[in-house]
């Protein structure tokens, strides 16, 4: 992959990588909304649901398909953003360029790099856990996933982490979901015009989506 | 009026630039932003200081050769305006305006507000043009084309090749610039047949000459002279994804 000079290839790469986890994403928030059922019945079938995932062969494959598209696609952003600062030389004394764009699709790597951080922290606390930990096991003798993911958002801080990365995540993909298919090559107006706004109805409805779980189990168990 | 203009100023490519401040006490409000530069000029002759420099040519707006950042934005406060056609009464009174050449690492400034812009004759030498044997204007009916698709065309076509778009972007991407070649020759039935080795020869000059890659952010299209649409550059990328994956 570092031999591939040629940015309209590293970019296409970019968007059908962003692409694929814009899709996990909407996997990954419907699974979990199964956290927001009456707490006995959510334990058993969350976990019941986790250990499903896990047994999966075709699961685990685009679980491999994910790590990898996470991996490219971040490998592509510093490769991109090296190529940017070699293409721009000296900077600006004076600059008010930033009327014509929003500053989100300006900040698309400082975005990513907040959710990069989050994913860091988001593996580490119960995907790895999860694989290699020592869970107990519930009722049905799944691993309890449920406690662990219920206890950590009893802690004000991580809830207001996961808050700050969403919506980092949701700006991200506020540009980046119009963005790729303008990559791609979707030049026809009706249709861009159809993107865009499935664009914003994606990026807003995935935010509020993974904001409200970690707000509700924090209120819950507050009260 | 009274304006206060803060100049970049240059000797050449390899020297260090600074701003410098310079004082017009009797601006007419319908000079044109160049008009204004000359006034200056004379100043600075008659003070025996050297002139500030800045490419022009038409200054109607047509050729493409005036183009500098005005108060940080190319061709100045006004969209989709080149800066021959920019006028002070787009200021006011008592007004600072910061003049800077435009940047990027593809145009190496000449002296002061002057920049190289060859690397976008580059492009176009690249695959801008239809490979046909000169010689008398053919028939104009013996090709069909819609009125649409030749409008269509023509908008794209419009491109003066100012640079702006590559001064606007924050990755110094000509994208829209060489986009707007590729979709004008594309649409049209002549220009058609060599677009994918066209696509192909254009799009690695461009990375060639050191041009940034393009994110989207559609600022190019806002400072853009003639209004050039963003959507030319998904119909380059589509153009360019079809030659190489498809196309042999
Ligand atoms: C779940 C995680 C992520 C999703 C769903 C996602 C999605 C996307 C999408 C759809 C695009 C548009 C591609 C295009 O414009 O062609 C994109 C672009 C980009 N992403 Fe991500 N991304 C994610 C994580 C990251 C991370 C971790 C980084 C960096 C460390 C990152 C940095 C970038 C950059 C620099 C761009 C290019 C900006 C642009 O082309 O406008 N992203 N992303
Ligand atoms: S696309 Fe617009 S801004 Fe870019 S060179 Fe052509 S006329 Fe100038
Ligand atoms: S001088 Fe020709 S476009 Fe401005």
């Amino acid at each position: 992959m570092i031999f591939i000079k040629n940015s309209i290839t590293r970019k296409n790469l970019m968007a059908i990588t962003g692409l694929f986890l814009s899709f996990f994403l909407i996997i990954h928030l419907l699974g979990n909304l199964q956290l927001l059922l009456p707490a006995e019945e959510a334990q058993l079938q969350y976990n019941s649901y986790s250990h499903l995932l896990g047994g999966n062969i075709l699961v685990k494959l685009v679980a491999y398909v994910l790590y990898l598209c996470i991996i490219l696609h971040t490998l592509d952003a510093i490769y991109l953003s090296y190529k940017r600062k070699q293409a721009n030389g000296i900077s600006y004394a004076y600059d008010r360029r930033g009327r014509a764009s929003s500053w989100y699709s300006r900040n698309m790597m400082a975005l990513g790099i907040i959710i990069f951080v989050f994913l860091v922290i988001h593996f580490k606390d119960f995907w790895y856990h999860y694989k290699f930990g020592e869970l107990p096991l519930d009722a049905n003798g799944n691993k309890d996933l449920y406690t662990l993911v219920v206890l950590a958002f009893e802690q004000l801080w991580y809830v207001i982490l996961y808050i700050i990365a969403i919506l980092a995540l949701g700006y991200h993909l506020l540009h980046g979901v119009f963005s790729a298919h303008r990559t791609i090559g979707l030049y026809h107006p009706m249709y861009n015009r159809i993107v865009r706004v499935l664009g914003v109805v994606f990026a807003a409805t995935m935010t509020l989506g993974y904001i409200i779980i970690p707000l509700f189990l924090y209120f819950n168990l507050q009260s | 009026m009274k304006i206060t203009l803060k100049i970049w100023r240059q000797r050449d490519a390899g020297s260090k630039g600074a701003f410098k401040e310079y004082h017009l006490d009797d601006v007419s409000r319908d000079m044109s932003f160049l008009e204004m530069l000359d006034t200056l000029n004379i100043k600075l002759i008659k003070q025996g200081e050297l002139p500030v420099e800045f490419d022009h040519d038409c200054r109607e707006g047509i050729c493409g050769q005036c183009g500098v950042m005005i108060n940080g934005i190319a061709h100045g406060p006004l969209k989709n305006t080149t800066t021959c056609q920019l006028h002070m009464r787009s200021f006011k009174d008592g007004d600072t305006i910061y003049v800077e050449p435009f940047k990027a690492a593809a145009f190496p400034i000449v002296r002061d507000l002057k920049v190289n812009r060859s690397a976008l004759d580059h492009i176009i030498a690249a695959g801008g043009y239809v490979s046909v044997d000169t010689g008398q204007a053919p028939e104009a009916n013996s090709i069909p084309i819609t009125f649409e698709q030749a409008e269509s065309a023509f908008d794209a076509a419009a491109c003066i090749g100012c640079g702006a778009c590559v001064a606007s972007c924050k990755n110094s991407s000509a994208a829209l610039f060489t986009s707007a070649k590729i979709s004008h020759l594309s649409q049209l039935p002549q220009g058609d047949k060599e677009t994918s080795t066209r696509v192909v020869s254009m799009v690695n000059e461009m990375e060639e000459e050191g041009f940034g890659f393009c994110t989207n952010t559609e600022a190019c299209q806002v400072e853009c002279p003639e209004d050039i649409s963003v959507l030319n550059i998904a119909r380059m990328n589509y153009e360019y994804n079809k030659a190489r994956l498809v196309k042999k």
